[in-house]
């Protein structure tokens, strides 16, 4: 009953606020109400015997004030806070329409900073905030073995079913292997994604198959059914997204599966993404069953309670057992546990978090440069607010106006920042290329949303609190009276200028960070194209081909194969030589063996390298040198003495002071078949991506070894991309059943390259907010002089009247503008340095101090700031003295 | 005469509505004048108070107003209870007695009876 009388009350005197018209009619009739009072008590007091004019003020004296007595009315019958607000509201938008070119400017200023660090937010928040698609994602590990190498590196099956067997963290450990595979359609062989999983490897990610069943335990022995279950996108492509998909047949690498299931869309494990077809892992093959072969990589669930590192502790103890129990398979190897969501964003999260630092010291320089836009502008407006002040406004309302007037600058400036921060998300993603999207599924979900706009509305309070405190710095509140005296000028400028001068040197402090961080990154990418890779690699296609086992069973018929294939693509126009390699240049270190050197004395150590299996003409193909010795040649099959061909690095570390050649190398049991000869020493050939080291790397002859998925590298004398057709074609027309996959050149292999990418990216981003942090760095300090200039014109005409030169004048100005340059650059490029430190991560080649590129910047601020004050110097130059004492 | 005494807060209210129930559709100054005299003259009333008062019975819809003519030929704003507003006396005068009831046991208290 009360609050519904309290409920009728506010609402109607909500409705007044808004109600213009008839609150002015409530108004008049009230002060006609009034008028009668007025009069009856007039008549009264008459009665009484006074005098007319001592009845009316004995009226008015009891009523408490005529004008009191109808401000209180009003105030009953509006909300007057509301009301004020609205006021303040409609003129702060006067305000902010009269003076345009501010408005614009701050708004855009804003706008660009909001939206920018609003975009990188959303990509920061995308990878790294928002949780992986899976069931409960912080509990899921990713396991492997580790070694020194690598740090992280596979799993052998036998490892795996004994940690899986001895652990008491996990509950539930699966592993994943394999990749490519052949898919029988009514065109010939595809070749599609694949990979080998455990029984529970959908149970321990938490995800069920929309269609269909999953994995039943034991179904991943050797011996079981051969079954398969689909992503989503592979039962739309190879299926057409038939509902009677289970329980269908299909053949892949020549062998007959029953489809079980098909995962939801949304599911796609990010390690190996796009994966289409999913197998139960079955061991089979030699190595599946022995210790020494890893190739696998594990998922596991923490048990409730277990933290990532008590699993650590307690994988690394079950290693170092294994390691005592298998002395000579499990030599140094450890056990890594980490966050899967560590390995499926690790690389990109040092540049996200780059970027958004960038993008956030780019807001805070677009900020102090409103802000100092607002103190030059609430210097204009100090007659105003003395005025307003004289009129009776209070000092709080004063500044409620300030915080209404900023409060409208943030909203429109955010407004737009979202704008550009949706329309910067929609075209980075748009350049994102594809092969990267995939392996950062969690960019698709991105979008301005809650976690975006939370965090804009963060930065636009903050924003508002400067906004409104700066300008209070600035105004007489105290001092109204000062302000309505005319030709307040003086000394008041004095501590502007000290102000203004401290938020320029901060933004040239900050533009400075951001050029010396783009630089470096840039620098770090041209460092990282130009890497010496050791061969030529322009003119250079390629393509991978599979060989199906069920076609070619042996290993002869596969080397007649791969002949067949070099002497007609070599035999194509336009190629000057064609070579093969199980594992192209420029992809990745990795595919180790363990060497022993015969004729030395052996301790059980893992001599890791990589491992290459090469054709004769592959070293000729890559244009790589030969060192020593030759190279293989193309009768060099199973049936000839076993040979190896070690490169530079391998030859240095493990032959300091011996000629290689002759040399023997075996495996780690020095078994005999195992057994090479060095035959040469290549140029180190860079296996790995261009920003890793190089690794001591052996290359054995193609027909020694068995090889059914190869890469074939071709050589041509002029344009290598139109090649790429007739190559794939070539390949087809030898044998349908051959699958074909990635044809691409290496120029363009190397340029789209995850490596390269996340280097350009960065790089460009950068340079971006670089760019505009300068420009609005510059755009700062012009205003800051500008205004001096125009505060001391009466100054300046003193001089002049007095005998200054305009060069002196001139100079006096320049000067005042370098000292603030100096000051932000010296500044900036200490700062930077330790910004660079912090990212050091990300430079490739390039020292976080490096000199070229902070003396570049400090030339390109300084020129840049010269430029930006010689037209207020000169402006102040040109003063006609007469005419700036008269203006006074 | 003593002192004259404020009005307290959240009790005009109650003294308004009283006040039109006694002496049925009343102007805002008729209103006032016959407050002060039911005092005794010990109330200090800016008769002013009263309007935004009034407002907010009448937003409250305990009152309602309309224009008239006084008995000595003035207009006037009239203001009459409502159905809602004669409830709302009701229950706040019924509160106001048990307050002062209580308070009185407090001031002067009776002797004991043992």
């Amino acid at each position: 009953m009360r609050l519904w009388r309290r409920i009728r009350a506010w609402s109607l005197r909500l409705v007044n606020v808004f109600a213009g018209e008839r609150s002015r009619r409530t108004d008049r009739s009230f002060a006609d109400e009034i008028e009668c009072h007025l009069q009856f008590h007039i008549d009264d007091n008459l009665r009484l015997g006074m005098s007319p004019g001592q009845a009316r003020r004995e009226a008015i004296l009891i009523l408490g004030g005529l004008e009191m007595t109808k401000q209180s009315y009003r105030e009953r019958n509006t909300i007057p806070w509301i009301d004020d607000l609205l006021h303040d509201l409609h003129y702060a938008l006067r305000q902010l329409r009269r003076s345009r070119g501010f408005t614009v400017t701050a708004v855009l200023m804003l706008a660009l900073g909001i939206g920018a660090s609003a975009a990188m937010f959303a990509f920061a928040d995308a990878a790294l905030i928002k949780p992986l698609p899976y069931r409960d994602p912080n509990r899921i590990a990713a396991v492997t073995e580790s070694v020194k190498l690598f740090g992280r590196a596979n799993l052998s099956y036998p490892d795996y079913l004994d940690w899986k067997r001895l652990n008491t963290v996990f509950s539930s450990f699966d592993i994943y292997g394999g990749g490519g595979g052949l898919l029988n359609t009514p065109t010939g062989a595809l070749p599609v994604s694949t990979l080998r999983v455990s029984d529970g490897f959908f149970h321990t990610l938490g995800v069920a198959p929309i269609l269909g069943r999953d994995f039943r335990t034991g179904e991943d022995l050797p011996g079981t059914a051969n079954i398969v279950m689909l992503s989503y996108a592979g039962w739309q492509k190879w299926f057409n997204g038939r509902p009677d998909v289970v329980g269908q047949k299909t053949t892949l690498n020549g062998l007959p599966y029953t489809v079980i299931g098909v995962m939801p869309e949304s599911f796609d494990f990010a390690p190996r993404a796009g994966t289409q077809f999913y197998m139960p892992f079955q061991a089979k093959g030699e190595c599946d069953l022995r210790r020494s072969c890893h190739g696998l990589e594990g998922i596991a669930r923490l048990k409730d309670g277990v933290t990532m590192q008590a699993a650590l502790a307690e994988m690394k103890s079950i290693a170092a057992q294994l390691e005592r129990q298998y002395p000579g398979d499990n030599r140094g190897q450890g056990a890594a546990v980490d966050p899967l969501s560590a390995i499926i964003v690790g690389n990109v999260r040092p540049i996200l978090l780059t970027l958004l630092a960038g993008a956030g010291l780019l807001l805070m320089i677009a900020c102090v440069n409103v802000a100092s836009l607002l103190l030059v502008r609430s210097e204009s407006r100090r007659r105003e607010i003395a005025v307003r002040g004289a009129l009776g406004a209070s000092r709080a309302r004063l500044m409620r106006q300030f915080v209404t007037e900023s409060v409208l600058l943030v909203v429109l400036g955010c407004a737009l920042g979202l704008g550009l921060a949706y329309a910067t998300m929609r075209i980075i993603s748009g350049l994102i290329p594809k092969f990267m999207m995939v392996r950062t599924p969690f960019l698709q979900g991105l979008g301005l949303n809650s976690h975006v706009l939370l965090f804009v509305a963060g930065i636009a309070v903050m924003a508002v609190c400067l906004f409104a405190i700066t300008p209070l710095l600035r105004l007489p509140l105290n001092r109204m009276r000062d302000g309505l005296t005319e030709g307040s000028r003086g000394s008041a400028g004095r501590f502007w200028r000290r102000f203004g001068a401290n938020l320029v040197v901060l933004e040239l402090t900050i533009a400075v960070i951001l050029l010396v961080g783009a630089g470096l990154l840039g620098k770090s990418f041209y460092k990282l194209l130009h890497v010496s890779s050791n061969f030529n690699t322009e003119h250079l296609a390629m393509v991978d081909v599979m060989v199906p086992e069920t076609l070619y069973p042996k290993d002869e018929d596969t080397v007649r194969l791969q002949q067949q294939i070099l002497s007609r693509v070599g035999a194509l126009p336009g190629v000057e030589s064609v070579g093969m390699t199980s594992t192209p240049p420029l992809s990745f270190n990795g595919n180790t063996n363990w060497i022993r050197f015969v004729g030395r004395p052996y301790n059980g150590e893992h001599n890791e390298v990589n491992m290459r299996d090469v054709s004769a003409d592959y070293i000729k193909t890559l244009q790589a040198k030969m060192l020593r010795g030759r190279a293989f040649s193309e009768r060099e099959d199973g049936t000839k003495p076993p040979v190896i061909i070690i490169n530079q690095t391998l030859a240095k570390m493990y032959f300091p002071n011996q000629d290689p050649i002759g040399q023997h190398i075996g495996d780690t049991d020095l078994s005999p078949k195992s057994i090479r000869e060095v035959v040469g020493v290549v140029d180190d050939i860079k296996e790995g991506s261009l920003d890793q080291d190089m690794w001591p790397t052996a290359y054995y002859p193609m027909y020694q070894d068995e090889n059914n998925y190869f890469t074939l590298m071709v050589r041509t004398s002029h344009s290598e991309e139109s090649i790429l057709p007739t190559l794939v074609s070539t390949i087809h027309s030898i044998d349908p059943g051959l699958g074909t996959a990635d044809p691409t050149t290496m120029e363009e292999r190397t340029r789209t390259s995850p490596t390269a990418y996340l280097h350009r990216s960065s790089a460009w981003l950068v340079g971006g907010f670089a760019v505009l942090a300068l420009l609005l760095g510059v755009v700062g300090l012009y205003g800051v002089v500008a205004y001096s200039v125009s505060q001391r014109t009466r100054e300046i005409g003193v001089r002049m009247a007095l005998g200054a030169q305009r060069s002196s004048v001139h100079n006096l100005v320049m000067r005042e503008a370098g000292r603030l340059t100096l000051i932000g650059i010296a500044a900036g490029l200490v700062c930077s340095v330790g910004a660079a430190m912090l990212m050091r991560g990300l430079l490739f080649g390039t020292a976080a101090w490096d000199a070229g590129t902070l003396a570049a910047v400090a030339a390109i601020l300084g020129l840049s700031a010269m430029l930006a004050s010689y037209i207020p110097a000169h402006r102040a130059a040109s003063v006609n003295p007469v005419d700036a004492l008269r203006a006074e | 005469m003593g002192e004259r005494a404020d009005v307290w807060q959240g009790t005009l209210a109650l003294m308004v509505l009283k006040t039109i129930e006694m002496m049925g559709p009343q102007h805002g100054y008729g209103i006032a004048r016959r407050i002060e005299q039911t005092s005794g003259n010990l109330l200090s009333l800016n008769y002013g108070t009263l309007y935004p008062s009034l407002l907010k019975l009448e937003q409250e819809g305990a009152i309602a107003s309309e224009w008239g003519v006084s008995e000595n030929n003035r207009k006037a704003k009239f203001y009459k209870l409502t159905r809602a507003g004669r409830r709302q006396l009701e229950q706040a005068a019924r509160n106001w007695q048990q307050t002062t009831a209580i308070l009185d046991r407090f001031l002067s208290p009776v002797e004991d009876q043992a």
